[in-house]
């Protein structure tokens, strides 16, 4: 009971404090928008190739809502010291950290439905199989989530925390098969592809919008769970070593 | 502080180090139900990091720590619940009006939304901070940060509150209030773990003081007993007209059992297990060149014994004041 009293509240402070805040709801829309009509120019396939665009776009929104706030924000309470305050409340550190992160995953799902929704007046979504579609994203909001705590808590500066987020979106993002097919990927490339999650995430969003996964489901599911499990023990080692020394 | 009250903090062997620095090296004390129990060191002494331990910030290498009959060397976490921690930056939220970290810090330790609201007004009003408490935490001034950090402190009435240097840094007026706060706060039944490097400040407040120096408690006793090591002890404090290089030697040369020390402000501090006669001083400072337009008899402190157990001239301490800017 007390402990869901604390839960809540620092979700709703995060919220309020962080992903209420006009510049980032703008953010979140503004966003996906512009990568929408960026791929769609690029196509030039008109509005047939909208489907096509949307797993790429929707990993982007949800990668970019969910690792860019999160990152910086745990590190601005860090160095502000108001993050000690949180790690003296009589709350375990799963739970802490999961109250730190559900704000940034719920932002990254309502981010994923942006171009999904402006989608919707353009392009005929009754061939998107959902019940592969909404836990999908969920699973890459999750993982992309604690890959941005995984980065807040190995890194002291909030610049640091930004340098490290671009070091590894972007390369997984032109990784992971949303954009070229992992099959045509240089040889030495393929195997960073493999270690990235959103690879796994990238496949079933392909399969939800253009029934053309390359992967079984269930395996894609099963490593983006594994992915989000190892992201989170390993921040939680990483506060445990580093900030409670 | 009853007579006879159980302890409530046991430390037993507590140590840690980073890398080359022991930070605290086997510490031991016991602090009772209701005390106001002073930890006093110079900076880097190991007193922070002693809190950290007592707290769950920091994982001590040795030793045990049991706070009411909870093994915390274990589970730091399990008598979080029963602390209160004032840090010695003031840690709230920036963002935040005053009203709104204190219900959120009352939310971290499960209180209910009625009597964390309630919790809050009241101790904004108690704290003088009722007309801010609406503005934000970023707009305060140093001294109502520091107010408002005690405030988030005690939010969930702790029955143990952790103060670390509680009036660094804050102007004299604030510091004031402050400590009547923490008076009233011990006077109400909470024990105090007070952390300084304002001498007098524990010895106004404090039951019992421990001297840490170098991560090693080097005298833990009531304040009552070590004020009684300045017994038998006397101190004259002369102010001159100028400084004269080489005063301090030469009185002692001259006057034989006698301690002087030149003090800030053309002043000459003298020390003696005798009673001091003022004349034949004023007289040789005269024939020296100084004119004497005061002569003050000091009540000795616990300044001076703090000098006499540790060696730590008290000057290092009011220089690291200064740093801080002050707040006495």
């Amino acid at each position: 009971m007390k402990a869901r009293i604390a839960f809540w509240n620092i979700l709703l402070k995060d919220t309020r404090s962080y992903y209420l805040k006009p510049p980032n709801i703008s953010w979140g829309i503004i966003f996906p928008l512009a990568w929408t009509g960026m791929f769609f120019i690029r196509s030039g396939q008109g509005l047939d190739s909208i489907i096509g665009l949307l797993p790429g776009v929707v990993a982007i929104s949800v990668l970019f809502g969910t690792t860019s706030l999160l990152s910086v924000t745990i590190t601005f309470e860090k160095k502000g010291r108001s993050f000690e305050r949180l790690l003296l409340a009589p709350i375990s550190l799963e739970l802490l950290m999961l109250a730190k992160t559900t704000g940034a995953i719920i932002f990254g799902i309502i981010n994923a439905f942006v171009p999904v929704i402006m989608a919707a007046f353009f392009a005929d979504l009754s061939g998107v199989n959902w019940i592969t579609l909404i836990p999908a994203i969920v699973l890459i909001a999750i993982s992309s989530t604690f890959l941005g705590l995984f980065v807040a808590v190995s890194v002291s500066e909030v610049f640091e925390a930004q340098t490290f987020s671009n070091f590894i979106r972007f390369p997984m993002l032109f990784l992971c098969g949303l954009f070229f097919p992992i099959e045509q990927l240089p040889v030495f490339l393929k195997p960073l592809s493999y270690i990235m999650p959103l690879t796994y995430g990238a496949d079933v969003l392909h399969f939800s919008f253009n029934n053309a996964g390359h992967m079984p489901l269930a395996f894609n599911f099963f490593i983006l769970i594994t992915f989000c499990a190892i992201l989170f023990r390993m921040s939680l080692r990483n506060i445990r070593r580093n900030w409670i020394l | 502080m009853a007579a006879g009250a159980a302890n409530i903090i046991e430390v037993s062997g507590l140590s840690k180090r980073f890398e080359e620095v022991q930070a605290v090296d086997g510490v031991d004390f016991n602090i009772f139900e209701g005390e106001l129990f002073g930890f006093l060191g110079p900076n880097g002494a190991g007193k922070t990091t002693t809190i950290n331990m007592l707290t769950g910030l920091a994982r001590p290498d040795r030793g045990s720590i049991h706070i009411k009959a909870i093994d915390c060397s274990a589970n730091p976490k399990a008598a979080q619940h029963l602390m209160g921690i004032v840090p010695d930056e003031s840690n709230l939220y920036p963002e935040l009006t005053g009203y709104d970290n204190l219900t959120f810090c009352g939310a971290l330790y499960g209180m209910e939304r009625r009597s964390r609201e309630n919790r809050a007004r009241q101790l904004l009003k108690q704290f003088g901070l009722a007309d801010a408490a609406n503005r934000k935490f970023a707009k305060y001034s140093k001294g109502m940060k520091r107010k408002l950090t005690i405030a988030a402190g005690i939010v969930h009435s702790p029955p143990i509150l952790f103060l670390d240097e509680p009036t660094t840094g804050i102007d004299v007026a604030s510091a004031r209030q402050i400590r009547q706060l923490i008076y009233d706060l011990n006077a109400g039944g909470t024990t105090i773990f007070l952390t300084t490097h304002y001498i007098e400040e524990a010895e106004r407040l404090c039951q019992r003081i421990a001297f840490i120096v170098s991560g090693k408690i080097v005298r833990l006793d009531t304040t009552g007993n070590l004020m009684r090591l300045t017994e038998g002890r006397h101190i004259v404090q002369f102010a001159l007209s100028k400084d004269i290089p080489g005063l301090a030697g030469d009185i002692e040369k001259e006057f034989s059992g006698i301690k002087c020390q030149i003090a800030p402000g053309a002043a000459v501090r003298i020390e003696s297990k005798n009673p001091i006669l003022i004349g034949p001083f004023v007289k040789f400072m005269e024939d020296r060149g100084a004119e004497v337009s005061e002569a003050r008899k000091i009540r000795p402190s616990l300044e001076d014994v703090f000098v006499e157990i540790t060696g730590i001239e008290s000057n290092a301490m009011k220089g690291e004041k200064e740093k801080k800017g002050g707040g006495k």
